[in-house]
């Protein structure tokens, strides 16, 4: 954020968001959760929720505590000129911290019912596509569509494969997809059209947990493969 | 002292003023869908603004007061009665020992608020009672209020209230809400890619009525309308979405998320209703209709801070109107 070459913009009456280029980069992501954690730090006031993604940082903020506390004045306004003075601190060399995550995934194909579909359109076999997905390290780009959902990216070329075309109407906890060149975790029983490639023990979320999500926002993570044996005994742990 | 729930409702569930501060990490905030309606019952009879209340839906439930306590309903109007005794809204009402409050027929609005003197007993999960269905928690074990449900009340009620004031009463005052409701128009502003819409769509979504479809819930509201058309159909990069805001689904529809709504979305925004307006939408149902009107982010500011002043000024009549009943003889 050395260089000014970011975009503000109102997401709704009591939200604004910063966006930085318009697309998918580890560069641009490390450098919005530098700004998030920054910000975690030197919080802005008022502001009552961040929410990361690939290319933005938005904050929530309580819009009828502030215009009562600075009635002549626009809360968008003050709120930009914060965060721009915040953003202009990030340069491309402040560290945003990140742990390694490591996953076990079992590929067994009666815990991903997808994996043989994926290795025909590829032209591969199932072990190749295990051996793919378990290769790379994978950066948690940002949490959404249900809690404690990761967005990692980017998986192998060889294995990028599009959603469904038809979404599930239920695909259990635990199981690990491929939509594109995202890769996921379905941390509840839900709707969802990624293909599931397999099937995690580790639980992504956990109400009873000060911090429910396992997973958070700029995390590294590797899956390694598990037996079907291995699934079960940890399953039971 | 507790409520008994003999017959549950559609969609009976504990709500507050929401959770926030864990978006980062998924969890959307939730909360009352009409928070102005959760909060004036809270001020008439005397809580916090943000004490957990109970929302409910048509039809609604059926409950037992196993004890005396100070109640109020607000929102909408689902034709409450107690013992067979139409009571009013906005009106606070002393309930007696083994009185049953029912519902009937929905009149207006779509969803009603109980509050009671002192509040409920209810999970706290992120520091909210909120109950948030997908997780399984907050409110009452994280689910709809089911038949043979206990909800214990947080304060003991004969104690409050002096003894010749503990049999059914409605109390003779009530707040007036209808300032702080729109009946018109939904006022928005432009969302960040509002402009890829082309005119005569943009046209389409001020001009003409919109209508709420069945498929709208506590995450958002499906809209039908002339199918809106984008000049370009460039793939969006998944970033935040608020309350409010109003995405366009690939077939041309609108859909408005509310409560419910997830963080992210990866929907063109078009625009986002305004805070002020929230309330109001959150009263409608399928099949009810309303139009749209564009208006500056300032306007929308001054808007939410007119009605939170107005909100006060209700605050503090309440409070002075409680404790001139309870403290004077009559």
């Amino acid at each position: 954020m050395s260089t000014p070459s970011y975009h503000i913009y109102p997401c709704g009456d009591h939200a604004v968001t910063i966006q930085l280029g318009d697309e998918i980069s580890v560069s641009v992501n490390q450098k919005l959760i530098a700004l998030f954690q920054h910000l975690k730090q030197n919080s802005i006031e008022g502001v009552k929720d961040m929410i990361p993604a690939y290319n933005t940082l938005t904050l929530v903020y309580d819009l009828a505590l502030l215009k009562k506390k600075y009635p002549a004045n626009s809360v968008y306004e003050k709120i930009c000129l914060q965060l721009q003075e915040a953003a202009t601190l990030i340069t491309t060399e402040t560290p945003a911290a990140s742990r390694l995550v490591n996953i076990p995934v079992c590929y067994d194909i009666s815990l991903a019912p997808d994996i043989v579909s994926v290795s025909e359109i590829h032209q591969l076999r199932v072990d190749d596509i295990i051996q793919l997905h378990t290769a790379q390290t994978y950066r948690v780009y940002m949490i959404g569509f249900l809690p404690g959902f990761a967005y990692m990216g980017s998986v192998d070329e060889k294995i990028n494969t599009p959603r469904l075309s038809k979404p599930r109407t239920l695909v259990p906890a635990g199981s690990v997809g491929i939509a594109g060149e995202q890769t996921g975790i379905y941390p509840f029983d839900s709707p969802g059209g990624w293909q599931l490639i397999g099937k995690t023990s580790v639980a992504m979320f956990d109400a009873k947990k000060e911090t429910p999500c396992y997973l958070q926002p700029g995390d590294e993570v590797k899956f390694h493969a598990i037996s079907i044996d291995e699934f079960k005994k940890q399953k039971k742990a | 002292m507790s409520l008994h729930i003999i017959k549950n409702g559609l969609l009976d569930t504990i709500q507050d003023m929401g959770r926030y501060g864990y978006q980062q990490s998924g969890i959307n905030p939730g909360g009352a869908m009409d928070n102005i309606a959760m909060r004036i019952a809270n001020m008439l009879v005397g809580n916090d603004v943000d004490e957990a209340v109970i929302e409910m839906h048509f039809p609604a439930a059926e409950i037992e007061f196993e004890g005396t306590a100070l109640i109020v309903l607000a929102g909408a109007d689902l034709s409450a009665s107690v013992n067979g005794e139409a009571i009013p809204l906005l009106h606070p009402i002393i309930m007696q020992k083994g009185y049953i409050l029912r519902f009937g027929k929905r009149q207006t609005g779509t969803r009603s608020y109980l509050a009671v003197k002192g509040g409920f007993v209810a999970d706290d999960w992120l520091h909210s009672k909120s109950t948030h269905l997908k997780v399984k928690a907050g409110g009452l074990n994280g689910r709809a209020l089911q038949k043979n449900d206990r909800i214990l009340l947080k304060e003991k009620h004969a104690q409050i209230l002096p003894g010749e004031k503990r049999s059914f009463k409605i109390l003779p005052w009530y707040a007036n809400t209808s300032d702080l409701y729109v009946t018109n128009a939904i006022r928005f502003i432009p969302g960040n890619e509002y402009s890829v819409l082309d005119d005569a769509s943009k046209q389409t979504l001020e001009n003409e009525n919109l209508v709420i479809s069945r498929e709208s819930d506590r995450m958002g509201y499906r809209l039908q309308s002339q199918p809106l058309q984008v000049t370009n159909k460039k793939e969006m990069i998944s970033a935040a979405v608020t309350r409010g805001t109003m995405q366009l689904l690939p077939g041309g529809d609108l859909i408005i998320l509310m409560a419910d709504h997830q963080t992210t979305g990866g929907y063109p925004r078009m625009g986002h209703i305004i805070s002020a307006d929230i309330p109001s939408l959150a009263q409608m149902q399928a099949g009810d209709k309303f139009s749209l009107q564009q208006i500056s982010l300032a306007n929308a500011e001054r808007l939410l801070v007119a009605q939170e002043m107005n909100l006060q000024q209700l605050q503090n009549a309440c409070n002075f109107r409680l404790e001139e009943y309870f403290t004077t003889k009559k």
